[in-house]
């Protein structure tokens, strides 16, 4: 099976790890990773903001990059959403690679048919569901399935956990004070689970929710969930 | 994007008067309003959750009120029709009005024919939207509120911010204090237990009942093939007003059309659990007309387009119409719990008034709206009759008049976006752009990231801190194995 990799552009710009950390889970499983190099980005920005024809020639860049693949994973539940739920509406040939396209635990646990990827990572860890991954793309347990089989991880729920970050894309810089208070309140959620960790399918989110927790000096540590699924105790 | 086909012409009080960020500002600092809307709408969610888990056949139920609104959609005019003549046949006099100030004018007119001064109301969106305790008050004619919650805005001289719970901004201290202020013979050692402040509005609203002569309503549903309307209450102040006074006036919206009378099966199972989180409504009251010597012997209905129709003409749009008016998106919508309804500055406000308001008016006059949302997808699974409400929020962003500085920047992203090339020339200008200071940063703060920025990334930094490029891009690193 040829699996490409969709890193999403935040995570090439300002997170690698959680693409580097997603090569190493699927080489350690004896996967063939590939990384075309004239990706960019999916458009759900633009799109999600009512640009539409500015997110047109992403969309078809996308289909250009990944049709000749078997299997594209991306570390993100909202780019994947988009380009799953949206690309097949904004562009009907997009509608194949879309069905081939796997946020990362649907990979693993659906078409790998894998729930331990041979992981440690011994700390307290919450995990924050996403909105997009949650409830379009209805990636249910299968984010928590795989940290559960990490060793050494103990795994804390956080309350409220389906409810909204605040953050939203430009959400958050349109409506700075409405995304503050839901931010405020995700924080003091995350704080209350005592982990040391959080956990999220999307470094966006992250980006906000590890931004107000830094803001705070609160000591947790904002991590992709797919680098404490690389993580394997050794030194690497 | 193109244009509605149809304009959109709705008047009213659906207009945000400022934008909704503008106008969500005070209502987040206001530490008790967030606490009163937090409580609230946790706990109707947790009810409408209980309630709903127990049908085992909800999501057939969903279906079928989804699929029986599309229905009415698609053959609205010949079911208005159909309509207008049971309820015509069965004594009942069918009005029409394009907009709210002839919807206003219409029962004003009528208000005035009965020769009377005052008027009391059931509960109704449809008056809200119309403004029309305004155009009565203008007109020298009393408009009391029947309701609890209504009344406790009416005297408060405020305007609803929740559409099943007009009061919802309120606590109960809160409410004892206007009672006390504005209700005449409220009790003077008015304590604020919900059942004393309940008999003291009922004691009040009693003497309305018996004295009016002429009463307004909505109507949650109109049945196409029998003429009947419904009204689905939890006081029984709607039942006193359907019934004792001579005169019956409902202003109804025409996307409140039902086909046939056994289609109300699905809606009253869908609208109480959905709504109050109950299993069943304790007054659901049905009118066909004028029945002799029983009830209100002149019945007047008028049917509202009010921008209906521009929403009919827009395909994508249009299930905007389905809402019955549940307000299930608003008590799990995290945006509305923390900005209340009256930022929307409509007398529909969450993710329904998000998506209507704007439609009803025009996208330029309510621009802010569609942008009112995360696009999280809370409001999409709990609403009874499916409405996608955030594909209907991105689809009315295309045509939102857009920010110029926004536009010119959107476009170059996607500039550089489209090609390859371009964006790993960025990457790089990024990352060797950020270099120096992520490395400044780190030395001094331990992290790549940025604390205080100018506007307008300062919408940002704010309330969180910012990361910096990588100093190795992921491609980057993928180049060098």
């Amino acid at each position: 099976m040829r699996i490409a990799l969709f890193i999403t552009c935040v995570n090439d710009l300002a997170y690698p790890g959680t693409g580097i950390a997603v090569t190493r889970i699927l080489r350690r499983l004896g996967h063939t990773v590939e990384f075309p190099t004239a990706q960019t980005c999916c458009g759900q920005m633009h799109a999600n903001t009512g640009y539409r024809a500015e997110a047109m020639p992403m969309v078809r860049n996308y289909v250009d990059v990944f049709d000749s693949y078997d299997a594209i994973v991306a570390p993100s539940g909202s780019c994947t959403a988009m380009i799953r739920d949206q690309y097949p509406h904004l562009h009907a040939p997009a509608a194949s690679v879309a069905a081939r396209t796997y946020e990362l635990s649907e990979l693993l646990v659906d078409v790998l048919g894998v729930t331990d990827v041979g992981a440690e990572f011994p700390e307290t860890v919450t995990y924050h569901p996403t909105c997009h991954g949650l409830r379009m793309l209805r990636l249910g347990d299968r984010p928590l399935t795989l940290l559960r089989n990490v060793r050494g991880i103990q795994l804390v729920e956080l309350g409220d956990a389906e409810e909204c970050c605040g953050f939203g894309g430009t959400f958050a810089l349109k409506n700075p004070d409405v995304s503050t208070a839901m931010l405020t309140d995700k924080c003091a959620r995350v704080r209350d689970t005592g982990a040391r960790v959080l956990a999220a399918a999307d470094n966006s989110c992250l980006a906000h929710i590890g931004g107000g927790l830094d803001r705070n000096r609160s000591g947790v540590r904002a991590m992709h969930y797919a680098e404490i699924l690389a993580e394997t105790g050794a030194t690497s | 994007m193109n244009p509605p086909a149809t304009p959109a012409t709705g008047s009213g009080r659906i207009r945000t008067p400022l934008p909704f960020p503008t106008a969500a500002k005070p209502a987040v600092a206001d530490t008790q309003l967030r606490a009163n809307l937090h409580r609230a709408t946790r706990t109707i969610r947790a009810k409408r959750a209980r309630v709903v888990d127990e049908v085992p056949d909800w999501e057939a139920l969903r279906d079928a009120g989804s699929a029986i609104k599309a229905d009415v959609q698609r053959r609205l005019p010949e079911l208005l029709e159909q309509f207008e003549a049971s309820a015509t046949a069965a004594g009942a006099t069918v009005h029409w009005a394009r907009d709210a100030a002839e919807a206003c004018r219409i029962v004003v007119a009528l208000t005035q024919a009965a020769g009377a001064d005052e008027v009391v109301k059931v509960k109704s969106m449809a008056t809200q939207e119309i403004e029309l305790n305004e155009a009565l008050e203008a007109a020298g004619i009393a408009a009391y509120e029947t309701d609890l919650a209504e009344l406790i805005v009416q005297l408060g001289e405020d305007t609803p911010s929740h559409i099943l719970v007009p009061a919802i901004h309120y606590n109960r201290g809160q409410i004892r204090e206007i009672f006390q202020r504005r209700m005449a013979d409220a009790p003077t050692d008015l304590s604020d237990e919900p059942a004393a402040l309940a008999e003291a509005a009922r004691a009040h609203l009693r003497r309305r009942f018996l004295s009016a002569r002429v009463a307004v309503s909505g109507a949650n549903f109109a049945v196409a093939d029998s003429g009947t309307l419904v009204v689905v209450e939890s006081e029984g102040n709607g039942r006193m007003c359907l019934t004792l006074p001579e005169t019956l006036i409902s202003v109804v919206g025409v996307e409140k059309l039902l086909p046939t009378f056994t289609d109300l099966e699905v809606f009253l199972q869908l609208l109480p659990r959905s709504s109050t989180g109950e299993r069943m409504n304790p007054y659901t009251s049905m009118w066909t007309g004028v029945t002799p010597d029983d009830g209100p012997q002149t019945v007047h209905i008028v049917l509202v387009d009010n921008g209906r129709s521009a929403v009919l003409a827009d395909p994508v749009g249009r299930p905007a119409l389905s809402c019955i008016r549940c307000s299930a998106c608003l008590n799990v919508c995290p945006v509305y719990e923390r900005a209340g309804g009256h930022a929307y500055g409509s007398v529909y406000p969450g993710p329904i008034g998000a998506i209507l308001s704007p439609q009803l008016t025009g996208v330029a006059d309510n621009a802010s709206l569609p942008y009112a949302s995360t696009l999280c997808g809370a409001c999409y699974d709990v609403c009874p009759v499916k409405i996608n409400i955030p594909e209907i929020l991105v689809h009315l962003r295309q045509q939102a008049p857009h920010p110029a500085a926004e536009r010119a920047t959107m476009r170059v992203l996607s500039w550089v976006m489209r090609s390859p090339r371009r964006w790993a020339a960025a990457l790089r200008l990024a990352r060797a752009g950020a270099g120096p200071l992520g490395a400044y940063r780190q030395r001094r703060t331990g992290a790549r990231t940025l604390r205080r920025l100018p506007w307008p990334a300062s919408a940002w930094t704010r309330s969180r801190d910012l990361p910096l490029p990588a100093p190795q891009t992921f491609r980057d690193w993928w180049g060098k194995q």
